[in-house]
Protein backbone atom coordinates (compact mmCIF):
# COMPACT_ATOMS: atom_id res chain seq x y z
CA UNK A 1 0.00 0.00 0.00
CA UNK A 2 2.56 2.42 1.05
CA UNK A 3 4.61 1.52 -2.01
CA UNK A 4 1.98 2.32 -4.04
CA UNK A 5 0.78 5.53 -2.43
CA UNK A 6 4.57 7.16 -2.47
CA UNK A 7 5.68 5.52 -5.86
CA UNK A 8 8.74 3.71 -6.94
CA UNK A 9 10.96 3.93 -9.02
CA UNK A 10 9.28 3.05 -12.48
CA UNK A 11 7.08 6.30 -12.09
CA UNK A 12 8.85 8.46 -14.30
CA UNK A 13 9.70 6.23 -16.90
CA UNK A 14 5.58 5.93 -16.94
CA UNK A 15 5.47 9.15 -16.94
CA UNK A 16 6.82 9.83 -20.25
CA UNK A 17 4.77 7.72 -21.79
CA UNK A 18 1.46 9.51 -20.48
CA UNK A 19 -0.44 11.67 -23.14
CA UNK A 20 1.12 15.36 -23.10
CA UNK A 21 4.20 14.09 -21.65
CA UNK A 22 6.33 14.20 -25.18
CA UNK A 23 5.35 18.27 -24.79
CA UNK A 24 8.61 18.93 -22.86
CA UNK A 25 10.54 18.32 -25.52
CA UNK A 26 8.95 20.66 -27.77
CA UNK A 27 10.47 20.04 -31.36
CA UNK A 28 9.65 16.27 -31.35
CA UNK A 29 5.63 16.87 -30.54
CA UNK A 30 4.84 15.26 -33.52
CA UNK A 31 5.83 11.65 -32.70
CA UNK A 32 5.33 12.77 -29.16
CA UNK A 33 1.90 12.94 -29.86
CA UNK A 34 1.30 9.54 -31.81
CA UNK A 35 2.94 7.74 -28.86
CA UNK A 36 0.08 9.51 -26.65
CA UNK A 37 -2.25 8.28 -29.06
CA UNK A 38 -1.14 4.65 -29.48
CA UNK A 39 -0.64 4.51 -25.36
CA UNK A 40 -3.98 6.13 -25.02
CA UNK A 41 -5.49 3.81 -27.15
CA UNK A 42 -3.77 0.57 -26.15
CA UNK A 43 -4.66 1.28 -22.55
CA UNK A 44 -8.27 1.61 -23.01
CA UNK A 45 -8.42 -1.26 -24.93
CA UNK A 46 -6.79 -3.31 -22.52
CA UNK A 47 -8.99 -1.40 -19.74
CA UNK A 48 -12.19 -2.43 -21.39
CA UNK A 49 -11.19 -6.16 -22.04
CA UNK A 50 -10.43 -6.36 -18.18
CA UNK A 51 -13.54 -5.56 -17.19
CA UNK A 52 -15.19 -7.40 -20.04
CA UNK A 53 -13.80 -10.47 -18.81
CA UNK A 54 -14.09 -9.73 -15.29
CA UNK A 55 -17.63 -9.33 -15.68
CA UNK A 56 -18.74 -12.29 -18.39
CA UNK A 57 -17.09 -14.30 -15.93
CA UNK A 58 -18.74 -13.40 -13.06
CA UNK A 59 -21.07 -16.28 -11.50
CA UNK A 60 -24.15 -14.17 -12.02
CA UNK A 61 -23.32 -13.10 -15.44
CA UNK A 62 -25.44 -15.92 -17.57
CA UNK A 63 -28.63 -15.02 -15.43
CA UNK A 64 -27.97 -10.87 -16.23
CA UNK A 65 -27.18 -12.06 -20.08
CA UNK A 66 -30.45 -13.55 -19.98
CA UNK A 67 -33.06 -10.80 -18.48
CA UNK A 68 -31.19 -7.82 -20.15
CA UNK A 69 -29.33 -8.74 -23.09
CA UNK A 70 -32.05 -11.51 -24.28
CA UNK A 71 -31.63 -11.00 -28.36
CA UNK A 72 -35.59 -12.39 -29.20
CA UNK A 73 -36.85 -10.00 -26.80
CA UNK A 74 -34.69 -7.08 -28.18
CA UNK A 75 -35.86 -7.68 -31.52
CA UNK A 76 -39.73 -8.30 -30.54
CA UNK A 77 -39.44 -4.95 -28.63
CA UNK A 78 -37.53 -2.68 -30.84
CA UNK A 79 -40.10 -1.44 -33.42
CA UNK A 80 -42.47 -1.06 -30.57
CA UNK A 81 -39.55 1.07 -28.58
CA UNK A 82 -38.90 3.08 -31.67
CA UNK A 83 -42.37 3.99 -32.31
CA UNK A 84 -42.96 4.86 -28.36
CA UNK A 85 -39.58 7.58 -28.61
CA UNK A 86 -41.71 9.31 -31.61
CA UNK A 87 -43.95 10.30 -28.45
CA UNK A 88 -40.75 12.24 -26.68
CA UNK A 89 -39.20 13.60 -29.79
CA UNK A 90 -42.95 15.14 -30.14
CA UNK A 91 -42.95 15.95 -26.54
CA UNK A 92 -39.23 17.25 -26.76
CA UNK A 93 -39.78 19.62 -30.15
CA UNK A 94 -43.70 21.06 -29.23
CA UNK A 95 -42.15 21.52 -25.32
CA UNK A 96 -38.53 22.74 -26.95
CA UNK A 97 -40.36 25.73 -29.02
CA UNK A 98 -42.77 27.00 -26.40
CA UNK A 99 -39.86 26.91 -23.64
CA UNK A 100 -37.62 29.22 -25.79
CA UNK A 101 -40.22 31.59 -26.31
CA UNK A 102 -42.15 31.10 -22.72
CA UNK A 103 -38.56 31.75 -21.14
CA UNK A 104 -37.51 34.64 -22.98
CA UNK A 105 -40.70 36.47 -22.11
CA UNK A 106 -40.52 35.82 -17.92
CA UNK A 107 -36.51 36.97 -18.45
CA UNK A 108 -37.84 39.98 -20.78
CA UNK A 109 -40.22 40.47 -17.95
CA UNK A 110 -37.71 40.48 -15.12
CA UNK A 111 -35.47 42.62 -16.57
CA UNK A 112 -37.54 45.43 -17.41
CA UNK A 113 -36.62 47.96 -14.54
CA UNK A 114 -39.73 50.56 -13.99
CA UNK A 115 -42.25 50.47 -10.87
CA UNK A 116 -45.04 50.21 -12.76
CA UNK A 117 -44.07 46.63 -13.78
CA UNK A 118 -43.56 45.65 -10.52
CA UNK A 119 -46.56 43.62 -9.92
CA UNK A 120 -45.43 41.39 -12.70
CA UNK A 121 -41.78 41.17 -12.09
CA UNK A 122 -43.12 40.02 -8.87
CA UNK A 123 -45.23 36.73 -10.48
CA UNK A 124 -42.22 36.25 -12.64
CA UNK A 125 -39.75 36.05 -9.78
CA UNK A 126 -42.25 33.81 -8.00
CA UNK A 127 -42.86 31.36 -10.60
CA UNK A 128 -39.23 30.88 -11.33
CA UNK A 129 -38.17 30.27 -7.68
CA UNK A 130 -41.31 27.88 -7.15
CA UNK A 131 -40.33 25.90 -10.42
CA UNK A 132 -36.93 25.51 -10.04
CA UNK A 133 -37.33 24.36 -6.42
CA UNK A 134 -39.95 22.16 -6.95
CA UNK A 135 -39.18 18.56 -8.01
CA UNK A 136 -40.22 17.93 -11.83
CA UNK A 137 -41.77 14.82 -10.92
CA UNK A 138 -43.69 16.85 -8.35
CA UNK A 139 -45.02 19.20 -11.05
CA UNK A 140 -45.85 16.65 -13.81
CA UNK A 141 -47.76 14.84 -11.11
CA UNK A 142 -49.61 17.82 -10.08
CA UNK A 143 -50.90 18.94 -13.12
CA UNK A 144 -51.08 15.30 -14.93
CA UNK A 145 -53.72 14.30 -12.07
CA UNK A 146 -54.74 17.62 -10.07
CA UNK A 147 -56.28 19.54 -13.11
CA UNK A 148 -58.38 16.64 -14.55
CA UNK A 149 -59.15 16.30 -10.50
CA UNK A 150 -60.66 19.96 -10.88
CA UNK A 151 -62.91 18.36 -13.48
CA UNK A 152 -61.53 19.51 -16.79
CA UNK A 153 -62.14 16.71 -19.09
CA UNK A 154 -61.65 16.08 -22.77
CA UNK A 155 -57.56 17.25 -22.34
CA UNK A 156 -55.17 14.65 -23.41
CA UNK A 157 -52.82 13.34 -21.10
CA UNK A 158 -50.17 15.13 -23.95
CA UNK A 159 -51.01 18.36 -23.47
CA UNK A 160 -50.63 18.48 -19.34
CA UNK A 161 -47.15 16.39 -20.37
CA UNK A 162 -46.42 19.45 -22.80
CA UNK A 163 -47.64 21.96 -20.17
CA UNK A 164 -45.53 20.53 -17.14
CA UNK A 165 -42.73 20.23 -19.39
CA UNK A 166 -42.65 23.66 -20.21
CA UNK A 167 -43.39 24.88 -16.85
CA UNK A 168 -40.87 23.14 -15.13
CA UNK A 169 -38.07 24.05 -18.30
CA UNK A 170 -39.21 27.43 -18.82
CA UNK A 171 -37.80 28.59 -15.50
CA UNK A 172 -34.45 27.44 -15.63
CA UNK A 173 -34.16 28.80 -19.42
CA UNK A 174 -35.55 31.89 -18.52
CA UNK A 175 -32.19 32.48 -15.81
CA UNK A 176 -30.21 31.62 -18.89
CA UNK A 177 -31.59 34.66 -20.80
CA UNK A 178 -31.35 36.34 -18.30
CA UNK A 179 -27.55 35.71 -17.47
CA UNK A 180 -27.08 36.68 -21.35
CA UNK A 181 -29.44 40.23 -20.88
CA UNK A 182 -27.17 40.84 -17.64
CA UNK A 183 -23.85 40.28 -19.35
CA UNK A 184 -24.34 43.16 -22.54
CA UNK A 185 -22.57 46.10 -21.34
CA UNK A 186 -25.08 48.77 -19.97
CA UNK A 187 -23.65 51.20 -22.36
CA UNK A 188 -25.57 49.35 -25.25
CA UNK A 189 -28.70 49.78 -23.78
CA UNK A 190 -27.45 53.73 -23.35
CA UNK A 191 -26.56 53.89 -26.71
CA UNK A 192 -29.84 52.85 -28.12
CA UNK A 193 -31.60 54.67 -25.41
CA UNK A 194 -30.29 58.12 -26.37
CA UNK A 195 -30.87 57.70 -29.82
CA UNK A 196 -34.68 57.31 -28.75
CA UNK A 197 -35.45 54.17 -28.71
CA UNK A 198 -37.65 53.12 -26.23
CA UNK A 199 -36.54 50.46 -23.59
CA UNK A 200 -38.68 47.60 -25.63
CA UNK A 201 -36.79 48.54 -28.76
CA UNK A 202 -33.53 48.33 -27.03
CA UNK A 203 -34.48 44.94 -25.46
CA UNK A 204 -35.70 43.51 -28.80
CA UNK A 205 -33.26 45.35 -31.34
CA UNK A 206 -29.84 45.98 -29.48
CA UNK A 207 -29.72 43.93 -26.03
CA UNK A 208 -31.50 40.46 -26.74
CA UNK A 209 -29.66 39.52 -30.24
CA UNK A 210 -26.43 39.74 -28.68
CA UNK A 211 -27.56 38.32 -25.78
CA UNK A 212 -29.04 35.61 -27.62
CA UNK A 213 -26.03 34.21 -28.99
CA UNK A 214 -23.60 34.29 -25.96
CA UNK A 215 -26.44 31.79 -24.55
CA UNK A 216 -26.92 29.25 -26.97
CA UNK A 217 -24.12 27.04 -25.25
CA UNK A 218 -25.85 26.64 -22.34
CA UNK A 219 -29.09 26.17 -23.94
CA UNK A 220 -28.29 23.39 -25.61
CA UNK A 221 -27.40 22.40 -22.54
CA UNK A 222 -30.50 22.53 -21.22
CA UNK A 223 -31.97 20.56 -24.08
CA UNK A 224 -29.90 17.91 -23.66
CA UNK A 225 -32.12 17.50 -20.07
CA UNK A 226 -35.49 17.89 -21.55
CA UNK A 227 -34.63 15.55 -23.60
CA UNK A 228 -33.96 13.11 -20.95
CA UNK A 229 -36.89 14.27 -18.75
CA UNK A 230 -39.59 13.49 -21.42
CA UNK A 231 -39.77 10.08 -19.61
CA UNK A 232 -40.68 11.74 -16.71
CA UNK A 233 -44.63 12.30 -18.25
CA UNK A 234 -44.52 8.08 -18.36
CA UNK A 235 -46.11 8.47 -14.55
CA UNK A 236 -49.03 10.50 -15.54
CA UNK A 237 -49.66 7.71 -18.11
CA UNK A 238 -48.23 8.99 -21.29
CA UNK A 239 -47.30 5.99 -23.27
CA UNK A 240 -43.83 7.38 -24.28
CA UNK A 241 -40.43 5.10 -24.77
CA UNK A 242 -40.08 4.02 -20.99
CA UNK A 243 -43.69 3.23 -20.30
CA UNK A 244 -43.46 1.37 -23.61
CA UNK A 245 -40.71 -0.24 -22.40
CA UNK A 246 -42.21 -1.01 -18.91
CA UNK A 247 -44.97 -2.68 -20.86
CA UNK A 248 -42.74 -4.70 -22.83
CA UNK A 249 -40.70 -5.79 -19.40
CA UNK A 250 -43.92 -7.02 -18.01
CA UNK A 251 -45.33 -8.83 -20.93
CA UNK A 252 -41.49 -10.60 -21.34
CA UNK A 253 -40.60 -10.77 -18.19
CA UNK A 254 -37.44 -9.04 -19.37
CA UNK A 255 -35.13 -6.11 -18.69
CA UNK A 256 -33.88 -6.26 -22.68
CA UNK A 257 -36.54 -3.66 -23.46
CA UNK A 258 -34.80 -0.98 -20.87
CA UNK A 259 -31.65 -1.68 -22.58
CA UNK A 260 -33.21 -0.99 -25.79
CA UNK A 261 -34.22 2.21 -24.20
CA UNK A 262 -30.71 3.22 -22.90
CA UNK A 263 -29.75 3.04 -26.85
CA UNK A 264 -31.99 4.80 -28.23
CA UNK A 265 -31.10 8.05 -25.80
CA UNK A 266 -27.53 7.40 -26.11
CA UNK A 267 -27.78 7.72 -30.31
CA UNK A 268 -30.08 10.65 -29.81
CA UNK A 269 -28.54 12.46 -27.40
CA UNK A 270 -25.00 11.71 -27.67
CA UNK A 271 -24.91 14.17 -30.47
CA UNK A 272 -26.84 17.33 -29.33
CA UNK A 273 -23.91 17.07 -26.53
CA UNK A 274 -21.10 16.58 -28.85
CA UNK A 275 -22.59 20.03 -30.60
CA UNK A 276 -22.83 21.57 -27.88
CA UNK A 277 -19.27 21.23 -27.05
CA UNK A 278 -18.23 22.15 -30.62
CA UNK A 279 -20.41 25.30 -29.83
CA UNK A 280 -18.87 25.85 -26.22
CA UNK A 281 -14.97 25.71 -27.29
CA UNK A 282 -15.93 28.12 -30.91
CA UNK A 283 -17.81 30.65 -28.50
CA UNK A 284 -15.09 30.55 -26.37
CA UNK A 285 -12.31 31.09 -29.22
CA UNK A 286 -14.43 34.25 -30.21
CA UNK A 287 -14.31 35.58 -26.76
CA UNK A 288 -10.72 34.79 -26.17
CA UNK A 289 -9.96 36.72 -29.96
CA UNK A 290 -12.39 39.69 -29.11
CA UNK A 291 -11.57 40.37 -25.58
CA UNK A 292 -9.88 43.99 -25.47
CA UNK B 1 -34.53 71.66 -40.21
CA UNK B 2 -31.10 70.34 -42.13
CA UNK B 3 -27.62 70.68 -41.65
CA UNK B 4 -26.95 72.22 -44.86
CA UNK B 5 -29.34 75.29 -44.02
CA UNK B 6 -27.97 76.07 -40.50
CA UNK B 7 -24.75 77.89 -42.45
CA UNK B 8 -25.87 81.26 -41.25
CA UNK B 9 -23.50 80.95 -37.25
CA UNK B 10 -24.87 83.18 -34.84
CA UNK B 11 -23.20 83.10 -31.35
CA UNK B 12 -24.34 84.03 -27.81
CA UNK B 13 -22.29 87.73 -28.40
CA UNK B 14 -23.99 88.31 -31.43
CA UNK B 15 -27.62 88.78 -29.85
CA UNK B 16 -27.73 87.77 -26.08
CA UNK B 17 -31.31 87.91 -25.42
CA UNK B 18 -33.44 88.02 -28.15
CA UNK B 19 -32.76 84.51 -29.31
CA UNK B 20 -34.30 81.33 -27.47
CA UNK B 21 -31.71 79.60 -25.92
CA UNK B 22 -31.47 76.07 -27.31
CA UNK B 23 -30.15 74.59 -23.67
CA UNK B 24 -30.56 76.29 -20.57
CA UNK B 25 -29.84 74.44 -17.36
CA UNK B 26 -30.57 76.15 -14.11
CA UNK B 27 -29.15 74.62 -10.27
CA UNK B 28 -28.71 71.37 -11.57
CA UNK B 29 -27.73 69.02 -9.00
CA UNK B 30 -27.01 65.34 -9.20
CA UNK B 31 -25.60 63.08 -6.82
CA UNK B 32 -24.55 59.46 -6.45
CA UNK B 33 -25.87 57.92 -3.04
CA UNK B 34 -23.39 59.98 -1.11
CA UNK B 35 -20.99 61.62 -3.79
CA UNK B 36 -22.59 64.79 -4.71
CA UNK B 37 -21.22 65.42 -8.38
CA UNK B 38 -22.75 68.24 -9.74
CA UNK B 39 -23.48 71.10 -7.09
CA UNK B 40 -25.86 73.53 -8.62
CA UNK B 41 -24.95 74.12 -12.73
CA UNK B 42 -26.18 77.18 -14.37
CA UNK B 43 -25.57 76.72 -18.39
CA UNK B 44 -27.36 78.65 -21.24
CA UNK B 45 -26.26 77.99 -25.15
CA UNK B 46 -27.58 79.58 -27.63
CA UNK B 47 -28.68 77.85 -30.89
CA UNK B 48 -25.47 77.20 -33.38
CA UNK B 49 -23.35 77.80 -30.23
CA UNK B 50 -20.36 75.61 -29.51
CA UNK B 51 -20.13 75.27 -25.64
CA UNK B 52 -16.66 73.20 -24.48
CA UNK B 53 -16.66 71.74 -21.06
CA UNK B 54 -12.95 71.40 -19.92
CA UNK B 55 -12.10 70.06 -15.84
CA UNK B 56 -10.19 67.49 -14.34
CA UNK B 57 -11.15 63.71 -14.31
CA UNK B 58 -13.94 63.42 -12.33
CA UNK B 59 -15.29 66.90 -12.16
CA UNK B 60 -18.81 66.15 -13.61
CA UNK B 61 -18.29 66.97 -17.31
CA UNK B 62 -19.61 63.38 -18.27
CA UNK B 63 -22.44 63.43 -16.00
CA UNK B 64 -23.82 66.96 -16.90
CA UNK B 65 -23.94 65.51 -20.70
CA UNK B 66 -25.77 62.23 -19.35
CA UNK B 67 -27.96 64.33 -17.46
CA UNK B 68 -28.72 66.56 -20.21
CA UNK B 69 -30.00 63.71 -22.35
CA UNK B 70 -31.57 62.15 -19.63
CA UNK B 71 -29.76 59.24 -19.62
CA UNK B 72 -29.03 59.97 -15.90
CA UNK B 73 -32.31 60.89 -13.93
CA UNK B 74 -31.40 64.34 -11.92
CA UNK B 75 -32.23 65.40 -8.28
CA UNK B 76 -32.96 68.77 -8.77
CA UNK B 77 -32.46 72.09 -11.21
CA UNK B 78 -34.02 72.46 -14.72
CA UNK B 79 -33.48 71.45 -18.08
CA UNK B 80 -35.08 73.51 -21.35
CA UNK B 81 -34.57 72.17 -24.24
CA UNK B 82 -35.26 74.61 -26.71
CA UNK B 83 -37.81 76.23 -24.30
CA UNK B 84 -39.11 73.03 -23.04
CA UNK B 85 -38.65 71.76 -19.93
CA UNK B 86 -37.40 68.60 -19.95
CA UNK B 87 -37.17 67.56 -16.69
CA UNK B 88 -41.01 68.11 -15.85
CA UNK B 89 -42.64 64.83 -14.90
CA UNK B 90 -44.68 63.81 -17.29
CA UNK B 91 -42.66 64.41 -20.79
CA UNK B 92 -41.86 62.05 -23.59
CA UNK B 93 -38.39 60.94 -22.76
CA UNK B 94 -38.04 59.43 -25.92
CA UNK B 95 -39.32 62.01 -27.55
CA UNK B 96 -36.90 64.73 -26.29
CA UNK B 97 -33.54 62.03 -26.71
CA UNK B 98 -34.37 61.77 -30.48
CA UNK B 99 -33.65 65.63 -30.90
CA UNK B 100 -30.21 65.63 -28.80
CA UNK B 101 -27.69 63.23 -30.21
CA UNK B 102 -24.82 62.35 -27.86
CA UNK B 103 -21.88 60.57 -28.67
CA UNK B 104 -19.47 58.37 -26.18
CA UNK B 105 -15.82 58.09 -25.22
CA UNK B 106 -16.40 53.99 -25.81
CA UNK B 107 -17.72 54.16 -29.27
CA UNK B 108 -20.92 51.86 -28.12
CA UNK B 109 -21.22 50.89 -31.81
CA UNK B 110 -23.84 47.96 -31.98
CA UNK B 111 -21.34 45.14 -32.84
CA UNK B 112 -24.60 42.37 -33.97
CA UNK B 113 -24.96 44.90 -37.09
CA UNK B 114 -23.75 46.05 -39.89
CA UNK B 115 -22.41 49.97 -40.09
CA UNK B 116 -25.48 50.25 -41.66
CA UNK B 117 -28.06 48.98 -39.64
CA UNK B 118 -26.19 50.97 -36.82
CA UNK B 119 -27.31 54.21 -38.56
CA UNK B 120 -30.23 53.27 -39.61
CA UNK B 121 -31.81 51.28 -36.76
CA UNK B 122 -33.31 54.63 -35.26
CA UNK B 123 -34.37 56.31 -37.98
CA UNK B 124 -36.22 53.05 -39.18
CA UNK B 125 -37.63 52.31 -36.00
CA UNK B 126 -37.95 55.26 -33.84
CA UNK B 127 -39.00 57.93 -36.82
CA UNK B 128 -40.55 54.93 -38.82
CA UNK B 129 -38.72 56.01 -42.30
CA UNK B 130 -38.95 53.53 -44.33
CA UNK B 131 -36.06 51.21 -44.79
CA UNK B 132 -35.16 52.23 -48.32
CA UNK B 133 -35.08 56.09 -47.70
CA UNK B 134 -32.93 55.73 -44.54
CA UNK B 135 -30.56 53.63 -46.23
CA UNK B 136 -30.54 56.30 -48.59
CA UNK B 137 -30.09 59.27 -46.20
CA UNK B 138 -27.62 56.80 -43.95
CA UNK B 139 -25.33 56.11 -47.64
CA UNK B 140 -25.45 60.05 -47.81
CA UNK B 141 -23.93 60.79 -44.53
CA UNK B 142 -21.45 58.07 -44.29
CA UNK B 143 -20.09 59.11 -47.46
CA UNK B 144 -20.10 62.84 -46.04
CA UNK B 145 -17.40 61.68 -43.50
CA UNK B 146 -15.62 59.51 -45.56
CA UNK B 147 -16.81 56.49 -44.69
CA UNK B 148 -19.10 55.08 -47.83
CA UNK B 149 -17.02 51.64 -48.50
CA UNK B 150 -17.81 50.74 -44.97
CA UNK B 151 -21.26 50.88 -45.33
CA UNK B 152 -21.58 46.60 -44.76
CA UNK B 153 -18.56 46.27 -42.50
CA UNK B 154 -19.14 45.13 -39.15
CA UNK B 155 -17.63 47.21 -36.44
CA UNK B 156 -15.12 45.14 -35.02
CA UNK B 157 -13.35 45.55 -38.40
CA UNK B 158 -13.48 49.10 -38.22
CA UNK B 159 -10.62 51.22 -36.62
CA UNK B 160 -10.90 53.43 -33.84
CA UNK B 161 -11.36 56.61 -35.63
CA UNK B 162 -13.71 55.04 -38.03
CA UNK B 163 -15.89 53.80 -35.21
CA UNK B 164 -16.16 56.85 -33.71
CA UNK B 165 -16.79 58.56 -36.70
CA UNK B 166 -19.66 55.94 -37.36
CA UNK B 167 -20.88 56.55 -33.77
CA UNK B 168 -21.04 60.17 -34.99
CA UNK B 169 -23.40 59.40 -38.29
CA UNK B 170 -25.10 57.69 -36.12
CA UNK B 171 -26.12 60.41 -34.13
CA UNK B 172 -26.79 62.72 -36.98
CA UNK B 173 -29.15 60.41 -38.65
CA UNK B 174 -31.84 61.11 -36.25
CA UNK B 175 -31.61 64.85 -37.40
CA UNK B 176 -30.67 66.26 -34.03
CA UNK B 177 -31.06 70.09 -32.84
CA UNK B 178 -28.08 69.60 -30.48
CA UNK B 179 -25.05 67.17 -30.11
CA UNK B 180 -23.51 66.04 -26.70
CA UNK B 181 -19.63 65.31 -27.39
CA UNK B 182 -18.03 63.12 -24.11
CA UNK B 183 -14.62 63.11 -24.56
CA UNK B 184 -14.75 61.58 -28.28
CA UNK B 185 -11.34 61.11 -29.04
CA UNK B 186 -9.86 60.18 -25.81
CA UNK B 187 -9.97 56.55 -26.57
CA UNK B 188 -8.69 56.61 -29.90
CA UNK B 189 -4.24 56.46 -30.71
CA UNK B 190 -3.04 60.08 -31.49
CA UNK B 191 -3.00 59.44 -35.21
CA UNK B 192 -6.77 58.62 -35.23
CA UNK B 193 -7.42 62.11 -33.26
CA UNK B 194 -7.43 64.16 -36.24
CA UNK B 195 -9.87 62.50 -38.26
CA UNK B 196 -12.83 62.67 -36.06
CA UNK B 197 -11.99 66.73 -34.81
CA UNK B 198 -12.51 67.33 -38.31
CA UNK B 199 -15.51 65.37 -38.41
CA UNK B 200 -16.91 67.66 -35.44
CA UNK B 201 -15.24 70.62 -36.90
CA UNK B 202 -17.36 70.28 -40.24
CA UNK B 203 -20.40 70.09 -37.91
CA UNK B 204 -19.68 73.53 -36.25
CA UNK B 205 -19.41 75.19 -39.39
CA UNK B 206 -22.35 73.77 -40.55
CA UNK B 207 -23.95 75.24 -37.55
CA UNK B 208 -24.95 72.81 -35.25
CA UNK B 209 -25.16 72.99 -31.63
CA UNK B 210 -22.99 70.99 -29.48
CA UNK B 211 -21.59 70.80 -26.04
CA UNK B 212 -18.33 69.17 -26.16
CA UNK B 213 -16.56 67.46 -23.08
CA UNK B 214 -12.53 67.40 -24.27
CA UNK B 215 -9.25 66.91 -22.82
CA UNK B 216 -8.13 68.26 -26.00
CA UNK B 217 -7.07 72.05 -25.02
CA UNK B 218 -6.28 73.31 -28.42
CA UNK B 219 -9.08 72.06 -29.80
CA UNK B 220 -11.31 73.28 -27.66
CA UNK B 221 -9.11 76.75 -28.03
CA UNK B 222 -9.96 76.15 -31.85
CA UNK B 223 -14.02 74.97 -32.23
CA UNK B 224 -15.70 76.56 -29.15
CA UNK B 225 -17.77 79.62 -29.07
CA UNK B 226 -17.37 79.55 -25.15
CA UNK B 227 -15.52 76.85 -22.75
CA UNK B 228 -16.85 76.38 -19.29
CA UNK B 229 -14.23 75.17 -17.10
CA UNK B 230 -16.05 72.54 -14.12
CA UNK B 231 -14.64 71.84 -11.29
CA UNK B 232 -16.15 69.87 -8.02
CA UNK B 233 -19.83 70.12 -9.89
CA UNK B 234 -19.98 73.63 -10.96
CA UNK B 235 -18.95 75.84 -13.66
CA UNK B 236 -16.48 77.85 -12.06
CA UNK B 237 -15.79 80.10 -14.36
CA UNK B 238 -16.94 80.21 -18.30
CA UNK B 239 -15.89 82.62 -21.03
CA UNK B 240 -14.20 82.83 -24.85
CA UNK B 241 -11.76 80.30 -25.17
CA UNK B 242 -8.73 83.29 -26.13
CA UNK B 243 -9.66 85.22 -22.18
CA UNK B 244 -10.00 81.40 -20.38
CA UNK B 245 -6.83 79.98 -21.72
CA UNK B 246 -4.81 83.29 -21.71
CA UNK B 247 -6.04 84.74 -19.23
CA UNK B 248 -8.26 83.14 -16.56
CA UNK B 249 -9.73 85.04 -13.43
CA UNK B 250 -9.95 82.49 -11.09
CA UNK B 251 -6.58 80.42 -9.08
CA UNK B 252 -8.17 77.20 -9.83
CA UNK B 253 -8.90 77.02 -13.84
CA UNK B 254 -5.23 78.68 -13.79
CA UNK B 255 -3.93 75.57 -12.11
CA UNK B 256 -5.83 73.16 -14.24
CA UNK B 257 -4.35 74.69 -17.23
CA UNK B 258 -0.95 74.49 -16.12
CA UNK B 259 -1.55 71.00 -15.02
CA UNK B 260 -2.41 70.61 -18.77
CA UNK B 261 0.17 72.04 -20.19
CA UNK B 262 2.73 70.29 -17.80
CA UNK B 263 1.58 67.11 -19.16
CA UNK B 264 2.09 68.36 -22.37
CA UNK B 265 -1.08 68.52 -23.58
CA UNK B 266 -2.02 72.58 -24.98
N1 LIG C 1 -22.91 55.73 -12.33
C1 LIG C 1 -22.15 56.26 -11.36
N2 LIG C 1 -22.25 55.80 -10.10
C2 LIG C 1 -21.50 56.33 -9.11
N3 LIG C 1 -20.62 57.33 -9.28
C3 LIG C 1 -20.47 57.82 -10.51
C4 LIG C 1 -21.21 57.31 -11.62
N4 LIG C 1 -20.86 58.00 -12.73
C5 LIG C 1 -19.93 58.89 -12.32
N5 LIG C 1 -19.70 58.79 -11.00
C6 LIG C 1 -18.78 59.63 -10.23
O1 LIG C 1 -19.08 60.96 -10.49
C7 LIG C 1 -17.90 61.75 -10.56
C8 LIG C 1 -17.89 62.51 -11.86
O2 LIG C 1 -17.78 61.60 -12.93
P1 LIG C 1 -17.76 62.05 -14.45
O3 LIG C 1 -17.64 60.82 -15.26
O4 LIG C 1 -18.92 62.93 -14.70
O5 LIG C 1 -16.42 62.88 -14.50
P2 LIG C 1 -15.70 63.49 -15.78
O6 LIG C 1 -15.53 64.94 -15.53
O7 LIG C 1 -16.41 63.09 -17.01
O8 LIG C 1 -14.29 62.78 -15.70
P3 LIG C 1 -13.37 62.29 -16.90
O9 LIG C 1 -12.65 63.49 -17.38
O10 LIG C 1 -12.43 61.32 -16.25
O11 LIG C 1 -14.24 61.67 -17.92
C9 LIG C 1 -16.74 60.79 -10.41
O12 LIG C 1 -16.28 60.89 -9.08
C10 LIG C 1 -17.33 59.45 -10.67
O13 LIG C 1 -16.70 58.49 -9.90
MG1 LIG D 1 -15.98 61.78 -18.64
Amino acid sequence: MAGAISGGPGDSGLLIGLPGGGGRYGRERGSGALRSTLVAFVSTVVFLGVVALLVVNAPGWPAVQESFLNGRVFADSLPLIVRAFWVNVQLFLVSEVLILGFGLVIAVLRSLPGSVLFPIRLIATVYVDVFRALPGILIIYVLGFGIPGLGVTGVSKFVFAILALTLIYSAYVSEVYRAGINSIHPSQDAAARSLGLSRLQSMRHVVLPQAVRRVIPPLLNDFIGLQKDTVLVSYIGVVEIFRQAQIRQSASFNFTPYIVVALVFLLFTIPLARLTDVLVTRDQRRRATTAR
Amino acid sequence: MSLDQRSVRTTAADSPDTVRPAVEIAALRKSFDKLEVLRGIDLVVAPHEVVCLIGSSGSGKSTLLRCINLIEPIDSGRILIDGVDITAPKVDVNKIRRRIGIVFQAFNLFPHMSVLDNVTLAPRKVLRTPSGRAAEEATELLARFGLEDKRDEFPDRLSGGQQQRVAIVRALAMRPDLMLLDEITSALDPELVAEVLNVVRELAGAGMTMIIATHEMGFARDIADRVGFLDAGRILEQGPPDRIFTEPTEVRTRQFLDRVIAAGRM
